[in-house]
């Protein structure tokens, strides 16, 4: 079967949506310090919800929350299976 | 084979380091108080300025077992100063605390994956090291089962289940460590586990060059390889420690590894998270069962309300509105209590003593210095209760993660936002509190600005100005008085936001501004003890450190006010005239003239410098009231009444008013937080140039309001 699959931003995310890291693009970003919180292509992820003024983002990666600006949530490419 | 430091033998010293560490949130401190008990020692690290906490493990006649609790960090690969002084100590790089004999490592069990990271780093040293995993009881509850002993086998360190806050494990934790500083690391043998053949292929000239040029071991070449070819961060943290045509052949060396891997198109950068994150899925997976997962359902819903799109802000101005009231409200009573005692004793002291100047000296410079220090104290303690109670919970977190946006917008993170919101108060505990920032750039800038937050020493001022000369009459739904009130905080924020933007795009280029990645923790019950442990050690601090120099430009201030000695017996109005104060008054009067002020309210200016709210209590001197303070009439009106001899108008009108209050909104006049900065900063260069700049922005500030308003034709 071939499920619907959509690569995304992750900043383009609905909060609650949930998928795989495809990618970090280095887009003039310090990947290595989302790659040592555990931000790795392959990994599930799930976008929890966006704080009260819109940015940062909170996140649900490896059983923890963590909080990232959109700014660096733009170069996270994710793989959305619906 | 083994391959560690086992050269090393036990040796016959009498005292062994031993290194606490582990990712923030993972219990740490719980777990340092647990094996430590109230035995600290809190100290600084040499040159820097981050917090040393140490405390004695063992301390019997034969033996002594000095532990180090070292700052929290995610990964060895230093990104602010915390974690440099953390990852210099651990890598044995750090030259103040060379020989740390065991390692221990604390982990979060229910966040187990990413807490590996930095253990599989620490492992990977061949150091001896030990595991501590925390909260287990937390990991059961939500599902996951841990075997300890596999987890064990994989990492090559002894693994040690504990649940610090409910005491469990302490024992086994402590007789571990017992055992493994006092013999060999026994059966278990670090293996550097991320290295496979083809990795370790890559890593061989790198490797190579660090085995032979370098004191690291044999065993952790392959892992300093690894970072030094991944992270420029860790490559630059070697220029510091070699000679310059060492580093350059390095330097050279990583360059040509790097290359190759280009050509390949593999992405270095990348190569040390993937390896281990890509381990650490294996380890995990054999570890770790996980039946009928529940989530932390319970932080997740308290996070609905509190960071919720309408109702997190609300409560987030309600909570930081009600612990402000309560720091006003609260310390007032014990404020009033220590300026009464600071009182009694020196009228006690001046009844034993003889008159003269010694009795002076210790009554108006000595005690009233060290009044002016304790005062504050009330403040600090209430201030850090209630930080220290919102961090221990998580919701610190939560504040950063609310108000960042706004803080972006001034370059800074939402991690300033509590020390600025604190400086409301007093800026002293608020740039205390700026140790909670990672990023020194953002720790810097926010030190800089938070003397710009009114503080409530400014009050009495403001109060005495406002309620002499502005008319009580209705803006709007407001007063006169209250708009100018909220005018002046207003302009302090100005002010800040001015200052910050500056401070980012002139000072201190060359920190990196940082990722901002903020872990969001689960809501956890605080620790009272720690609470009172971190209020003690704090009040501590200020009043030792600050408070030397507080004391002495105390006595200064009182030597200026008090010689030279009226040679016959005047007024005390007088006697400052003729003093040194005095003469220093008329001297910079030329330079205050343009902002309206005469040599009197320059003389209020200058002790002011002291503490702000010294202005009133001095201009009460000068005019010679007795038992003056802000709701004085009495003062109130010889200030309305005062009239320039020459001119024969009044001295004071509602627009000098506003000048001196403009001015004290933005000038740097409290020598507490001067001494605060220098502690905190390190140097007396950061705060210099505080007083400097903030100087000039008030005089500035005040001569365009003073001209600008006679230019209107106000007066």
């Amino acid at each position: 079967m071939h499920t619907k699959s959509e690569l995304l931003p992750l900043d383009n995310l609905k909060p609650g949506t949930k998928g795989v890291i495809d990618e970090i693009k280095k887009n003039g970003i310090d990947e290595t310090d989302l790659m040592e919180m555990g931000l790795i292509a392959g990994t599930p992820i799930r976008l929890v919800k966006f704080a009260p003024f819109g940015d940062p983002l909170e996140l649900e990666v490896r059983g923890y929350h963590l909080s990232i600006r959109r700014s660096e949530a733009k170069s996270i490419l994710v793989n959305c299976s619906e | 084979m083994s391959t560690q430091t086992q050269s090393k033998k036990p040796s016959a010293k009498k005292h062994i380091d031993i290194a606490l560490i582990g990712n923030p949130n993972a219990g740490k401190t719980t777990v340092f108080n647990a094996l430590t008990g109230l035995r600290h020692r809190v100290g600084n690290y040499p040159g820097v300025t981050v917090e040393h906490i140490s405390g004695m493990l063992l301390d019997s006649g034969k033996q002594k077992i000095e532990m180090h609790d070292l700052p929290g960090l995610y990964s060895l690969v230093p990104k602010s100063l915390d974690d440099k002084i953390s990852s210099d100590i651990i890598t044995g790089r750090s030259k103040e605390l060379e020989d740390v004999r065991l390692v221990v490592v604390v982990a979060d069990a229910t966040n187990l994956s990413r807490s590996l990271f930095l253990v599989t780093q620490v492992v990977e040293l061949g150091k001896p090291a030990l595991l501590a995993l925390n909260m287990m009881d937390s990991a059961e509850k939500r599902g996951l089962t841990i075997d300890v002993d596999i987890l064990a086998k994989k990492l090559g360190i002894p693994v040690i289940p504990i649940c610090a806050c409910k005491n469990k494990g302490i024992k086994k934790l402590k007789a571990q460590i017992l055992t493994q500083v006092t013999q060999e690391n026994g059966k278990f043998e670090p293996s550097n586990f991320c290295f496979d053949a083809e990795t370790k292929n890559i890593l061989q000239p790198i490797q190579s060059w660090l085995q032979s040029n370098t004191s690291l071991n044999n065993f952790s070449c392959y892992a300093e390889a690894l970072r030094v070819l991944s992270n420029d961060l860790t490559l630059e943290n070697w220029r510091t420690n070699l000679e310059n045509n060492q580093f350059a052949e390095l330097n050279k060396t990583v360059t040509e590894v790097r290359q190759q891997l280009e050509t390949k198109d593999t992405k270095w950068h990348r190569m040390e998270s993937e390896l281990r994150y890509r381990c650490i899925d294996n380890i995990y997976s054999e570890t770790v069962t996980e039946v009928n997962i529940k989530k932390d359902h319970f932080s997740e819903k308290l996070d609905r309300v509190l960071t919720h799109r309408v109702a997190g802000p609300i409560i987030f101005v309600l909570i930081f509105g009600a612990i402000f009231q309560s720091i006003f409200a609260w310390a007032e009573v014990p404020m009033n209590l220590i300026e009464s005692f600071i009182g009694w004793l020196g009228i006690q002291i001046a009844g034993i003593m003889p008159d003269g100047v010694i009795e002076d000296l210790i009554v108006d410079g000595g005690i009233a210095g060290v009044g002016a220090i304790l005062i504050f104290l009330p403040q600090i303690l209430f201030l850090f209760f209630f930080l220290s109670i919102l961090e221990d919970t998580g919701y610190l977190s939560r504040a950063a993660f609310i108000m960042d946006r706004i803080m972006k917008g001034v370059g800074l993170s939402g991690r300033s936002v509590i020390p600025l919101l604190s400086s409301f108060a007093c800026a002293i505990p608020g740039i205390m509190a700026t140790r909670t920032i990672r990023n020194p750039r953002d720790r810097l800038v926010t030190i800089m600005i938070a003397p710009l937050m009114s503080c409530s020493a400014r009050l009495p001022v403001f109060a005495l100005m406002i309620g002499a000369f502005i008319p009580n009459i209705m803006v709007g739904f407001l007063t006169l008085p209250g708009l100018l009130l909220l005018s002046l905080y207003l302009l302090g924020i100005l002010a800040a936001v001015v200052a910050a933007y500056a401070l980012n795009r002139f000072g201190s280029k060359k920190q990196r501004p940082s990722t901002f990645v903020l872990e969001l923790p689960p809501y956890r019950m605080p620790s009272i003890r720690w609470t009172f442990l971190q209020m003690w050690e704090r009040a501590k601090i200020f009043v030792t450190d600050a408070g030397k120099i507080i004391l002495a430009i105390s006595i200064i201030l009182w030597f200026m006010a008090s010689y030279p000695k009226p040679a016959t017996e005047m007024s005390s109005s007088q006697a400052i005239k003729q003093s040194y104060a005095g003469q220093l008054g008329h001297v910079i009067e030329p330079v205050i003239k343009p902002l309206g002020f005469d040599w009197k309210m320059g003389i209020g200016l200058i002790a002011s410098f002291a503490a702000r709210e010294v202005m009133v209590s001095t201009l009460a001197t000068i005019y010679n009231v007795e038992d003056a303070d802000e709701n004085s009439h009495t003062l109130r009106e010889a200030m309305r009444n005062e009239t320039d001899p020459d001119t024969g108008k009044k001295v004071y009108t509602p627009l000098v008013a506003l000048s001196l209050m403009v001015f004290f909104v933005l000038a740097c006049q409290c020598m507490s937080t001067v001494a605060v900065v220098k502690r905190e900063t390190n140097s007396w260069r950061w705060p210099i140039i505080m007083i400097i700049y903030m100087t000039s922005m008030a005089y500035v500030g005040s001569l365009l309001v003073y001209q600008g308003g006679l230019l209107l034709g106000l007066s």
